[in-house]
């Protein structure tokens, strides 16, 4: 089952400029993981070497946090939308 | 400080000036006296600084706090509508200061000179109500974030990158706060700043003043706050997302089982170490450094090497170094083929930190005579070449 992977604006070097992605998976795990499989880049920037998500990187199935729903094991829905948000920094001294 | 001795009353003056305010229901006299006993401190007279300072000046926040320690750059002038062409040079409070008493006399700036710390934040926070945070950086964001938890002050919290904008409203008493979100910062280098990045001049302009509604709504209790919700900003789609926040009951500031209950040191927090002073020479970093000097002297002998620029193309058309191939840095590990034939290479870009990642990325990939311009094309600029413009 395909869904949508919204993709926030510093991460989109690593998905050749896309905004949206799509992957099938029956759970966020599963998703996150046929799309770095697609996007090896990606992979880095959300997971530890360990393999465990990074803590400044939330993902959001439509507007809630997976912390609070099964992490990584919550199941998707046909229709649902999964955003990656990462912590940003604003303002910036080089 | 309020004295009670004195009714509390707006002078013919002050009614003129905030007629509109009161004459509607939700603030009227009672949330324009609100405001007049409001003290708001703000982090920062930047990007999201200063359309949060200009808004709380004309709405009449009886003392507004600023705090910042640079200096107004022609860079600034694209999205800091504070500060003006003539204040180029001048120190930020001093140029914020003037404009707001300009913009109204009624309001008390108080001008804090330093940069925030461990060491001064937690008495800082204490003469304030509530705390905007208009940082650029991922130290001072946490250090804010703990020290309005500690002092239990709201932190009205916003970000940029680029087109996109993110705000909500952290340490409420019962509201999460920014550790909830994102209880650890990114390593150093893995999310590129907004100097990488760069920013839509007008986005501060639109995530400052939602920061600035959101401390006028705190300040006169009214509304919905932007609390437990995370506000996102899309300025090139015009669209507006929120998500939903929820208060972690093991946060380790504001759980309910503590570890932070004290200012930590933010800067080790966020993997930064602290630059060895000048004159030092720690693990020996200038082996794989070159100097701008050194550079035109190997330019001007036309020894054979590549001198390898690893800015993003936009940057490349503002200014070059002759005789400069460009590489951005996101494409280097899949155009190392171009590469190939050339053993020495010098590699620059802005300022040094990309380049230093890219010689990091060619030393590993083999290339073990690549270094790094130190001070990127900015000192090839102020040493070398001053006609080439400043970015």
């Amino acid at each position: 089952m395909a869904h949508k992977i919204l993709i926030p604006t510093p991460l989109r070097a690593y998905t050749g400029k896309q905004e949206v992605v799509e992957a099938d998976g029956g759970t966020v795990g599963e998703l996150l993981t046929n799309m770095t499989t697609e996007y090896t880049d990606l992979r880095n920037h959300l997971y530890t070497e360990e393999g465990k998500l990074r803590s400044f990187v939330n993902i959001y199935v439509n507007d809630d946090d997976i912390r609070y729903l099964d992490r990584e094991q919550t199941a998707l829905k046909p229709g649902d939308t999964v955003s990656i948000i990462p912590s940003v920094a604003g303002g910036g001294r080089p | 400080m309020k004295t009670d001795e004195t009714p509390l009353a707006l002078t013919n003056a002050e009614v003129a000036r905030y007629s509109r305010h009161l004459i509607m229901p939700e603030v009227g006299m009672q949330g324009q006296l609100k405001l007049k006993t409001a003290r708001a401190l703000c982090i920062g007279v930047g990007g999201l600084g200063s359309p949060v300072a200009l808004y709380l000046a004309a709405a009449g926040v009886g003392t507004i706090g600023i705090v910042d320690f640079d200096d107004v750059d022609y860079s600034n002038l694209q999205r800091q509508i504070i500060h003006g062409t003539p204040d180029v040079g001048r120190s930020k409070l001093d140029s914020a200061k003037s404009r707001l008493n300009a913009l109204n006399p009624e309001v008390t700036v108080v001008t804090h000179n330093m940069a925030l710390s461990s060491e001064n934040a937690l008495a800082l926070f204490a003469d304030y109500d509530l705390v905007i945070d208009g940082t650029d950086n991922f130290p001072t964001r946490y250090l804010v974030n703990d020290a309005c938890v500690l002092q239990r002050k709201p932190n009205v919290y916003g970000s940029i990158f680029r087109f996109e904008g993110q705000a909500s409203v952290f340490a409420t008493s019962d509201g999460p706060c920014y550790r909830c979100l994102y209880p650890e910062p990114p390593p150093p280098g893995l999310v590129p700043s907004c100097a990488e990045g760069g920013v839509l001049g007008i986005l501060p302009g639109v995530v400052g003043t939602l920061q600035a509604t959101e401390a006028i709504k705190l300040i006169l209790g009214v509304g919905e706050p932007l609390v437990g919700r995370f506000l996102l900003f899309d300025a090139l789609k015009m669209r507006f997302r929120e998500l939903k926040l929820r208060k972690d009951p093991d946060c380790p500031v504001c759980g309910t089982q503590p570890t932070i209950t004290q200012l930590i040191d933010y800067e080790q927090f966020c993997g930064i170490t602290p630059a060895a002073p000048a004159g030092t020479t720690a693990a020996d970093p200038a082996a794989d450094e070159t100097t701008v000097e050194e550079l035109k002297t190997r330019l001007d002998r036309q020894d054979t090497f590549l001198l390898l620029d690893v800015r993003e193309p936009q940057e490349f058309e503002i200014c070059r170094i002759p005789g400069s191939v460009l590489i951005p840095l996101g494409d280097l590990p899949s155009r190392l083929a171009e590469l190939e034939g050339h053993d020495d290479l010098v590699v620059h870009c802005k300022s040094g930190v990309r380049s230093g990642k890219a010689v990091a990325l060619l030393h590993a990939a083999g290339y073990s005579r690549a270094r790094n311009l130190r001070g990127g094309i900015l000192a090839w600029i102020d040493r070398i070449d001053q006609t080439l413009p400043r970015y």
